[in-house]
């Protein structure tokens, strides 16, 4: 070998190893906060002042998970996390899925307008409307409800257009076509044509809704306060307020809150990482 | 006739089908959105019997409240300076990134995984992070010997915690979109740039760079959006618990929530929903319009 082929194959090894360097220490910093987290989860109370601060627990304990279920009901909290992110998936599935396809596959007076209404709805922060809500919501008697956790997260702009936009890209108006010449109704084609092949599109809406109805917060912050209604969120700040130095408890509830949404980013992360960057840049 | 018949029945079909879904939005969204700024008229208290129309006083006495003032002066900051920062750096790590790889996919995923975990547990960890006596920041400082800082307690402090916090939630978010861009750059390109005998350093300034404008754009408009609406690691991290006894910092969501929530002032706060959205709007505006260009040149 030439020692200048030799010296410049050194010194892309140097340039490789100098870019893993800076990607780790930046993936150290990303990671740090979540594995503190979970570090202190587990440590006695001891530890957990210790100075310097030790990294990971000694005699790693379950007492902190324990004490929180002692302390708050977390358990509920949890079950109505769950029940709310499905419900809100499940409605924002079927919602998306319906008016995608039609506004993707059919023309009828009005559709540009109720479709840029969609998006543009999109645009206004949630925040700049929570307070008509609530006063409707007041009057209504529905304040300390599901049903009033649920509402804003039935819909998703972002969902009615990626379906709108998979239906009209991926299933051919043929396909519809030959159903319709062999005498299907309207209803059978949307059944048994359109929602076979939206599988794609219709799993990336279910995990963006989880996702951000899992992470809700300022809306049930308003709308609930009987300590029974309150999802993870709302949950760990009333707890934060009470026991706002018992780290060991609060980390323990933290990660319990964390935890589905690491489980789901692992098992579907191409997935989401994907549509999100695409569904990006299309704006 | 029979053709116009199926027609119209097909458009029965279609609006029937969209009925419900429309009728949640008419009812979540755009009742409630329209409801906002009439609501912005009136002198609209929740426990008051009366409430009459007052034009644009809430607009005018809104201009001249200190709080308002320092809400948005704390919320442009914390935005630009979330935004600008964590766009600086996810730029650099998406080009490094950018050979794909397992290597490349792991650190992805890494790097994504704060867009994706929920914001109050994960205020909570920071805070934890921030503590002035025990935190693993202050720890670190203290190894360098500078002394501990009152990283949440001390306003004007507590706003750049709240920015670190932000750039490490936002970053992966804007360097996937980065990657997306810079790998849909034609190899071409870099390969003739290098057969000039440009360095890598020249390639990124002269090549990429301008090739991904438009992406940064878009990055840079949409992740100031987002922070314009920040609330949620406001309200967990420096609101009144033992650990963190001073004042809130205050920003605009923040400062709506207390008007209307805590002093009932429902117009009033309506008033700064309105200012919220507007100030949304025009960040949207100026990014169709680069878009508009984009499409004609």
């Amino acid at each position: 070998m030439s020692p200048a082929r030799r010296r410049r194959r050194l010194r892309s090894r140097v340039t490789a190893v100098l870019v893993h360097g800076v990607l780790s220490l930046g993936a150290v910093f990303m990671l740090l906060p979540m594995i503190w987290m979970l570090a202190t989860s587990f440590k006695l109370p001891g530890e957990i002042a210790a100075w310097p601060p030790r990294w990971f627990p000694a005699q790693p304990t379950l007492s902190n998970y324990s004490g929180l279920f002692e302390a708050a009901p977390f358990v509920r909290f949890f079950v109505n996390s769950v029940f709310i992110s499905v419900a809100s998936t499940i409605s924002c599935v079927i919602t998306s899925m319906i008016a995608g396809a039609v506004f993707a596959k059919y023309r009828f007076p009005g559709r540009t307008v109720l479709f840029t209404l969609v998006l543009a709805t999109a645009i206004v922060p949630f925040e700049a409307y929570m307070i008509p809500l609530y006063i409707e919501l007041v009057r209504i008697h529905w304040i300390n409800t599901y049903q009033a956790i649920i509402l804003p997260t039935l819909v998703m702009s972002f969902g009615i257009f990626l379906v709108r936009q998979h239906v009209a890209s991926a299933i051919p108006d043929e396909l519809m076509e030959a159903a319709r010449v062999d005498g299907a109704s309207e209803w059978w084609t949307f059944r048994r044509v359109l929602v076979p092949l939206s599988g794609n599109a219709i799993s990336a809406v279910g995990i963006f809704a989880f996702i951000q109805a899992w992470a809700a917060f300022i809306w049930p912050l308003l709308v609930v306060n009987n300590q029974l209604l309150f999802n993870t969120e709302v949950g760990l700040t009333a707890f934060q307020f009470r026991f706002s130095t018992d780290y060991g408890k609060l980390m323990a509830g933290s990660t319990l809150s964390t935890l589905p949404m690491l489980v789901v980013f692992l098992l579907l992360r191409r997935r989401i990482i994907e549509n999100m960057a695409l569904t990006g840049i299309k704006g | 006739m029979t053709r116009l018949g199926r027609r119209a029945r097909l458009w029965v079909w279609c609006y029937a089908m969209l009925l419900p879904v429309m009728a949640i939005y008419a009812y979540v969204r755009i009742v409630p959105i329209g409801r906002s700024v009439q609501l912005s008229l009136f002198d609209w208290k929740l426990i008051a019997r009366v409430r009459p129309y007052v034009g644009f006083d809430n607009y005018v006495r809104m201009l001249g409240d200190e709080n308002f003032h320092i809400a948005i002066w704390n919320t442009t900051v914390y935005s630009l300076s979330t935004v600008l920062l964590s766009t600086v750096i996810a730029l650099p790590l998406a080009v490094l990134m950018a050979r794909p790889g397992r290597a490349s996919a792991v650190y992805q995923t890494i790097y994504f995984l704060p867009v994706i975990t929920p914001l109050v547990p994960m205020s909570i960890a920071w805070k934890w992070i921030y503590d002035y006596n025990y935190g693993i920041l202050n720890y670190a400082l203290s190894l360098v010997g500078i002394p501990p800082v009152a990283w949440l307690t001390d306003a004007h402090i507590a706003l750049w915690a709240l920015v670190i916090m932000g750039v490490w939630k936002v970053l992966g978010y804007n360097l996937v979109i980065f990657l997306v861009g810079i790998r849909n750059i034609p190899a071409s390109y870099l390969e003739a740039a290098s057969l000039d005998g440009a360095s890598e350093l020249q390639k990124f300034w002269r090549v990429t760079l301008p090739l991904l404008r438009p992406i940064v754009l878009f990055v840079l408009v949409t992740s100031t959006i987002n922070a314009f609406n920040v609330f949620t690691q406001v309200y967990v991290m420096t609101l009144g618990s033992q650990a963190a006894p001073g004042q809130a910092v205050r920003v605009l969501v923040y400062d709506i929530y207390q008007n209307a929530f805590q002093y009932f002032r429902m117009g009033y706060a309506s008033a700064e929903a309105v200012t919220l959205t507007l100030i949304v709007l025009g960040f949207t505006l100026i990014q169709f319009r680069s878009f508009r260009e984009q499409e004609t040149t």
